[in-house]
């Protein structure tokens, strides 16, 4: 269920509303990470979530989404539950995967969320699947996987578009490009434009400002719908930018693969003061008040991480389930046998 | 009622019944339509096309949406047209089927069937088609079974069929020449359960998957010259029947393991050290393996024939492990 307080959830305040959760969800969760009250490192989302917000603006809720190692943004627009975000990032049995899977691997099966994914390019044919069997069983759903441009050179992601392409499945690919896989720039690591490999394989395809969320929800919702039609996969470019460095680990340090000068450039496209220049200029936040949005929202993220600070950590003795939905006598086997 | 049939035509009967049982089950693979695949025959006449599904040459992408299908409620059938096409598929088998279910905390389960044909050497197909690769999907903790007769084929793909979490099915490279009784009714044989193959008093050989024919006919052969030998057939390599092994090894304390895959960390090596574990008390002799030699399957036949275990090893090591009495070396011979 996606969290639009008491706002038309069609309005461009809405959209706004929702990037500006998925902020604020992130800087919080550097704050915990510093705090050690999140384990490894986080992927941020910061900057790229117009394209997020976009996309499931045009999703039901019965659709499905893949991630990627940068996935918060993806699975709290889909509707995932912020607080069982906080306890899954905390390693809380109340967490989306009951601590099991962490940042990298959070998923919400129930908000069709088929999981954030540690191999880059993976969720692909996943998604794919799902599409396919949607399209075989008769019902009208769309899958959407979420992949960078990183992915563009992973094999199974080809295999994947041709697969699409040639099944015309309900299925339309967002690569959010931000120009850098980790550190390597895409001008050095990729051919061509990536949108035109997938009209290569006959894909409506389209690249849009990434940092635009109306643009990217208009885009998104025509290729969402001609899919959902049965009239083939769609492959959707955001071109977009992480304001920050790959992982919360590259804080304070400068491998100097970006400029200072590049990251304010950027920053002055920051998606949420795009929206936010929009509707101060058509005067479109009716009766809605910017600071009481933001105070709204601060208080959903203070409230979701009191509650994931008070679940309860899993039993150790439960480490070795859902390992397998039917077990064995000696299967999984634990470490002494 | 039994008939005599072949292998692929019990894996075919396995498939038909439980396609006709569960409609959410679609089979998904290279060349599968149009009678090229014996074990697919008469699926598409019978269930549609969209019950068997011809992949591009994508194995990735394949075990991926297999996945994908899963998730949203099919129940797919991947065919690996030859057991080294799992390769190009590992990051879908290992990090995604796999390791999905315990990462997702019970959301869901993955029910998804690996066919992984042509296992094994047969015959000159060399480095890149002859592989046994059953060790590394059951280190990855896939579920699997290596059946070895016609009978128990069609029994554990049925019951791998029935379920909820991946499994994979091992088929010999030469399960076309293979006969044997099959049941006409669908009884599956439930996974986790090894079979006494033949009984013996001396020596117990423990035989695994496509080398369960070759130890019953070093069997008999040594059974002329009064050496009789108990072989036991796993069936199921995750889960183990630990308990049946151990009873096996127990009948005769003398043990000897006959498997094709890799002699390091392969499937003996963990039958042994399972042995090592559980049954310390009932050896009379330090066990022997024989196993495929740690290199790739060179082509030239005599040169095939010294790394893969034959049956001239088993009959050699079974010999030693049978004379065998404390103060032999406990290297093998």
């Amino acid at each position: 269920m996606i969290e639009d307080g008491n706002l038309d959830p069609t309005s461009g305040v809405a959209l706004y509303r929702r990037m500006l959760r998925l902020r604020r969800f992130e800087e919080r969760v550097v704050e915990l990470l510093d705090a050690n009250e999140i384990a490894a490192h986080a992927h941020e989302y910061v900057g790229q979530e117009a394209v997020a917000v976009g996309v499931s603006a045009s999703l039901r809720a019965d659709d499905v989404v893949t991630s990627t190692h940068r996935g918060h943004g993806h699975v709290l627009a889909k509707g995932a539950d912020m607080a069982a975000m906080f306890a899954e990032l905390m390693g809380r049995e109340s967490g989306c995967n009951r601590g099991r899977g962490g940042s990298m691997h959070i998923a919400d099966l129930s908000a069709g969320i088929y999981g954030a994914n540690g191999i880059v390019g993976a969720g692909a044919p996943i998604a794919c699947g799902a599409a396919r069997r949607f399209r075989d069983s008769g019902q009208d759903r769309v899958a959407v996987p979420f992949f960078g441009d990183g992915a563009m050179n992973q094999g199974v992601l080809l295999e994947s578009l041709n697969v699409a392409a040639i099944w015309r499945l309900p299925v339309v690919f967002v690569c959010e490009n931000n120009l850098y896989a980790i550190t390597s720039p895409i001008s050095e690591m990729a051919a061509g434009e990536l949108y035109e490999r997938a009209a290569g394989f006959g894909l409506a395809s389209e690249a849009v400002d990434g940092m635009d969320v109306l643009a990217v929800r208009e885009a998104a919702e025509r290729l969402i719908e001609r899919a959902r039609r049965g009239e083939g996969a769609g492959f959707l470019e955001c071109r977009t930018y992480r304001f920050s460095g790959h992982f919360t680990a590259e804080r304070g340090r400068d491998f100097g693969y970006r400029t200072a000068a590049e990251i304010e450039d950027w920053r002055r496209r920051d998606p949420l003061d795009v929206q936010a220049r929009r509707l101060d200029g058509e005067e479109a936040w009716g009766t809605a008040d910017r600071a009481a949005i933001s105070a709204e929202v601060a208080a959903e993220v203070e409230a979701a991480v009191a509650q994931a600070r008070a679940a309860p950590w899993p039993e150790p003795a439960t480490a070795r389930d859902h390992m397998y939905a039917r077990t064995y006598p000696g299967l999984p086997a634990g470490p002494r046998g | 009622m039994t008939r005599e049939i072949g292998y692929l035509e019990a894996l075919n009967e396995a498939l038909l019944a439980e396609m006709a049982r569960d409609e959410s089950i679609v089979l998904i693979g290279e060349n599968i339509r149009g009678g090229f695949r014996p074990e697919a025959m008469g699926i598409e006449e019978a269930f549609g096309a969209n019950r068997i599904i011809d992949m591009p040459i994508s194995e990735a992408a394949m075990t991926g949406i297999a996945t994908g299908q899963a998730l949203a409620g099919g129940r797919p059938v991947v065919h690996f047209q030859v057991s080294s096409l799992i390769f190009p598929a590992f990051d879908q088998l290992v990090n995604q089927a796999a390791k999905l279910p315990l990462m997702l905390g019970g959301q869901g389960h993955i029910a998804a069937t690996y066919l992984v044909m042509g296992c094994g050497a047969s015959g000159g197909r060399a480095g890149q088609h002859s592989d046994s690769p059953h060790a590394y999907l059951v280190h990855a903790g896939i579920k699997s079974v290596a059946p070895a007769t016609p009978g128990d084929a069609k029994g554990l793909l049925i019951s791998a069929l029935r379920e909820p979490d991946p499994v994979a099915v091992f088929v010999p490279a030469v399960a076309g020449a293979i006969r044997g009784p099959v049941e006409a009714a669908a009884d599956p044989i439930p996974l986790g359960q090894g079979v006494v193959r033949r009984a013996g008093g001396d020596v117990t050989i423990v035989a695994v998957g496509q080398m369960v024919a070759d130890a019953l006919d070093v069997a008999e052969a040594l059974a002329g010259e009064g050496i009789e030998a108990l072989v036991w057939d796993p069936r199921s390599l995750l889960p183990l029947d630990r308990d049946g092994l151990a009873a096996a090894v127990a009948a005769t304390g003398r043990v000897v393991l006959f498997d094709d895959t890799a002699r390091t960390c392969g499937i003996a090596a963990e039958l042994a050290a399972t042995i090592a574990e559980r049954c310390h008390g009932s050896l009379k002799a330090p066990l022997r393996r024989v196993t495929r030699a740690d290199v790739t399957l060179p082509y030239s036949a005599p040169l095939e024939a010294e790394v893969l275990p034959g049956r001239g090893h088993l009959e050699a090591a079974v010999r030693e492990v049978v004379a065998w009495v404390p103060g032999s070396s406990s290297v093998p011979g």
